[in-house]
């Protein structure tokens, strides 16, 4: 053990390259993890630049900012990038890092794998950015995607998309899907097989249980995604005719191939958001988790039903008034387990000493804007009312609600909440705060503002608009808000950078929390723990903390 | 409505909860050391926030469900109307199979008394990508994919102009592609499918006609009555009917008509239609051959 703090303290002196060669060969699940993090913060950058272009261009009336192609490829690469570059490593990067650590294990299940999964992921955004230069092929200059980020048959097929810009999203998604699969089979076989003595599944963090379910949903959700571009290819390539409709195939398959991804992978992205908040508001109410077995039982319920809810993406698809039926009634059951977590949100607060650190302020923002997104999505859940708002600006703003509102938020108040461990130093709170205090205007401007054109007829995807439609002033606000929301972005970025090389040190428990991994030292050890924790109950600090009265005596 | 009432009575409820505890529950004392009661859960409160949403949702349901019947399985009344929509990368093809007229973009409909419903009922096709059809006003809307024929209806109660656009996105110029639905009485009804049954006019400009029918415009566009016998753009038989061209991104002036034959691109970038290559002389033939196509 001394050796290995030897060489850790000698670190500095080694060669960038060195340093360097020893990231890229990673198999350690914390390097992983932040590896994919950083991933997703270069990516986070890029897709708000392209969602910046798109405001400026939609800021009045028959603009000509960008021309109609530039806009398309933007959107394009807006909604894949973000969610399957920003979101998803985030995702993965929090659940490398954390699910070890706060099971009381030294690594994930297959280490290697899990190098593998991140390079997969990596691998396919550099195979979607790459279409800015190859995306024509010899010919000509490159072009990137320009067909949706859902990608809807036939626009995809030879005839309609010629050059490779469709062939490089179809790659870069294929080969982050097989990281995801990868990632997701590490996951599930860490939590069932790596918890520390005296862990039961009932005994484990709310986020650890979230995070199975996730990696459960990611396994059925994505392989669909991943066959579906091996058919696109296959048409496009070899002659297949699944979606092209000019030789008799399907573009409604296309779509329930899609959405059967897609909506799942709502819940892929939205799972690991209830779990940062299921963490941190315990913590910074100073209550344990309310009712945690129905918390339990909702997420799985969420599951279940989350993968029985896509044709509702399809409503105006002209399906059976039986399976519009079932489909409204599939998707409004999923408000009950997400309306139970809600509530149990607020019972976990009612009654505690409520601390409103940063971690907590975007926790408590989350929760409000949580349920606005639950409770328009109950209304477009309503098949009659999603034939008029269903792809219109009001859908936008309701998805965003949902990713931006609800997951984004969750996940800047877990890096706040867990950088402290990461890097062993403090985020300044004061930056911390003015990074809430903008993107949350700027959210609101920009977001709230968004549902009036969608109900004044604003359909999504066009690149101008004429005037006298009603629609001026409220893209124009929505685009003042893209502004807070970008200064916010900016604040973040630099308040990460100064803390890690300026903050106070944290030690190894600076928020007085009660999970495993505020055990150990900050930033952990290669190993995590130099001797196997054993647990008796949901919280094991908080038995250390207060002997006379543990925890396990009530569980 | 009745759903718009729940979720607005919903939110206002956990959104008090919300900020009650927020300000009630805020720690006061900084740095205070004691942990409040630690509580772990209530079956009875947790069973009441489970059976009152799936009372909700069970209302909700039946709602909507009925709404989704009474729209999906409506009868179709004597005197309604039939349209045959195809959607076309960037424009709209309108077919009346009992009346025996084809137009383009512009879509006029009878005004539908509620006593003697006369609505109008589209069947939607598509040529190449997939659409939308949408009139916020009119009604819902509902895609038109290529080898999936879908039908809806309208049934307007007020006369007017009705604006629209393809709401799925379909390629380049999908921004572009708007819809006009005129509502009319049924005698203005009459007397515009009486005129767009008519043939073109010919003779009244030769020169341009001769132009128009030696050039590839004859590939793509109809002008009944000539030789003139293409599918894959508008027909122009009465172009002089409607209000705009380009799917509605132009006012249908002889200016705009001039500069759409001469160069598409300035008005609708990415657009199907060819710029002609057409030399001046040809230019001005060909434009005052449409104006006479009344």
């Amino acid at each position: 053990m001394s050796s290995t703090t030897i060489a850790l303290s000698d670190a500095p002196a080694r060669p960038f390259t060195l340093r360097l060669h020893e990231w890229v060969i990673t198999v350690d699940h914390k390097r992983l993890g932040t590896l994919y993090v950083l991933y997703a913060l270069v990516f986070l950058l890029v897709g708000g630049l392209e969602a910046a272009i798109m405001r400026w261009q939609l800021v009045r009336p028959r603009n000509d900012f960008v021309s109609p192609e530039v806009f398309n490829r933007m959107f394009t690469m807006h909604g894949t990038t973000m969610i399957f570059f920003v979101a998803m490593p985030l995702v993965f990067g929090f659940a490398n890092y954390l699910v070890p650590l706060m099971i009381g294990a030294r690594d994930m299940a297959f280490p290697r794998l899990n190098a593998f999964s991140f390079w997969m992921s990596a691998l396919g955004g550099l195979f979607l950015y790459f279409s800015f230069l190859g995306g024509d092929g010899l010919y000509g200059a490159g072009s990137a995607p320009d067909v949706g980020w859902f990608a809807y048959a036939p626009l995809t097929a030879k005839t309609f998309s010629v050059g490779h810009s469709t062939d490089f999203w179809t790659l870069s998604l294929l080969s982050s899907g097989i990281g995801s699969i990868g990632t997701a089979v590490n996951i599930i076989a860490t939590i069932l097989c790596l918890r520390c003595p005296g862990m039961t599944l009932g005994k484990m963090p709310l986020l650890v249980w979230l995070n199975l379910v996730m990696a459960v949903l990611v396994i059925f959700a994505v392989s669909p995604l991943s066959a579906a571009q091996l058919m696109l290819l296959v048409d496009r390539y070899l002659g297949g005719h699944f979606f092209d409709t000019q030789a008799g195939g399907s573009a409604v398959i296309w779509m329930h191939f899609f959405w059967i991804f897609g909506h799942p992978e709502v819940y892929v992205l939205v799972l690991p958001a209830f779990a940062f908040a299921s963490e941190i508001i315990p913590v910074f109410s100073r209550k344990a988790i309310f009712g945690y077995p129905v918390m339990v039982l909702a997420t799985i319920a969420i599951g279940f039903i989350g993968m029985s809810v896509w044709a509702h993406h399809m409503f105006t698809v002209g399906m059976s008034a039986g399976a519009n039926t079932f489909f409204v009634l599939s998707t409004m059951a999923i408000a009950v387990p997400t309306g139970i977590k809600i509530f149990n949100w607020l019972a976990t607060m009612w009654g505690g000493k409520i601390r409103l650190s940063t971690p907590m302020l975007f926790c408590v923002a989350f929760l409000f804007q949580f349920l606005i997104a639950g409770l328009t999505g109950v209304t477009l859940a309503v098949a009659p009312l999603d034939w008029q708002l269903g792809n219109s600006y009001y859908v936008v703003a309701h998805f965003h609600y949902v990713i931006v509102g609800g997951i984004l938020f969750t996940a800047f108040g877990a890096f706040y909440y867990w950088f402290p461990k990461v890097t062993g130093k403090m985020c300044n709170e004061t930056l911390g705060k003015l990074h809430f205090w903008l993107f949350f205007i700027g959210f609101h401007l920009t977001f709230d503002f968004m549902h009036v054109p969608g109900i004044l007829g604003m359909p999504r995807r066009i690149y101008t608009y004429e005037p006298g439609r009603g629609w001026d002033i409220w893209n124009l606000i929505v685009s003042v808000g893209a502004l807070f929301q970008a200064a916010g972005i900016l604040v973040f970025a630099f308040n990460l950078i100064w803390s890690y090389l300026r903050g106070k040190e944290a030690g190894n428990d600076p928020w007085d929390a009660w999970t495993l991994e505020w055990s150990t030292s900050s930033p952990p050890p290669v190993y995590n723990y130099a001797v196997i924790p054993s647990v008796r109950s949901r919280r094991p600090l908080w038995d250390l903390k207060h002997p006379e009265d543990p925890d396990w005596r009530y569980e | 409505m009745f759903v718009l009432v729940t979720v607005a009575a919903i939110f206002v409820v956990v959104l008090s909860l919300l900020v009650y505890a927020v300000v009630k529950f805020r720690s006061k004392v900084r740095d205070d050391p004691s942990e409040p009661p630690q509580i772990y859960g209530s079956t009875q409160v947790e069973l009441a926030w489970t059976i009152i949403p799936i009372l909700i949702v069970v209302a909700l349901f039946l709602a909507s469900a009925r709404v989704i019947a009474s729209v999906q399985k409506a009868a179709k009344p004597p005197g309604s109307i039939e349209v045959i929509v195809t959607g076309h990368q960037y424009w709209w093809e309108y077919r009346f199979p009992d009346l025996k007229v084809v137009t383009a973009n512009e879509l006029h409909v009878p005004l539908s008394d509620p006593a003697h419903p006369t609505p109008t009922f589209l069947t939607l096709l598509s040529a190449d990508t997939d659409h939308s059809f949408w009139i916020p006003r009119l009604g819902g809307k509902t895609d038109l994919i290529p080898n999936h024929p879908n039908r809806t209806w309208i049934d307007p109660h007020e006369a007017g102009l009705f604006l629209g656009q393809c709401a799925q996105y379909c390629g380049t110029q999908h921004a572009k592609m708007l819809l006009r639905v005129y509502v009319q009485t049924r005698e203005d009804f009459d007397r515009w499918i009486t005129e767009q049954q008519q043939p073109a006019v010919t003779g009244a400009s030769p020169a341009g006609q001769r132009v128009f029918e030696s050039t590839a415009c004859v590939n793509c566009h109809t002008i009944s009555g000539t030789t003139a016998r293409g599918r894959f753009g508008p027909d122009l038989t009465h172009i002089m009917s409607r209000e705009t061209i380009a799917a509605g991104a132009a006012a249908n002036t002889y200016e705009m008509l001039r500069l759409w034959i001469k160069n598409p691109d300035a008005i609708k970038h990415g657009s199907k239609m060819p710029a002609m290559g057409l030399n001046d002389q040809d230019l001005d033939a060909v434009t005052a051959y449409m104006e006479t196509l009344r």
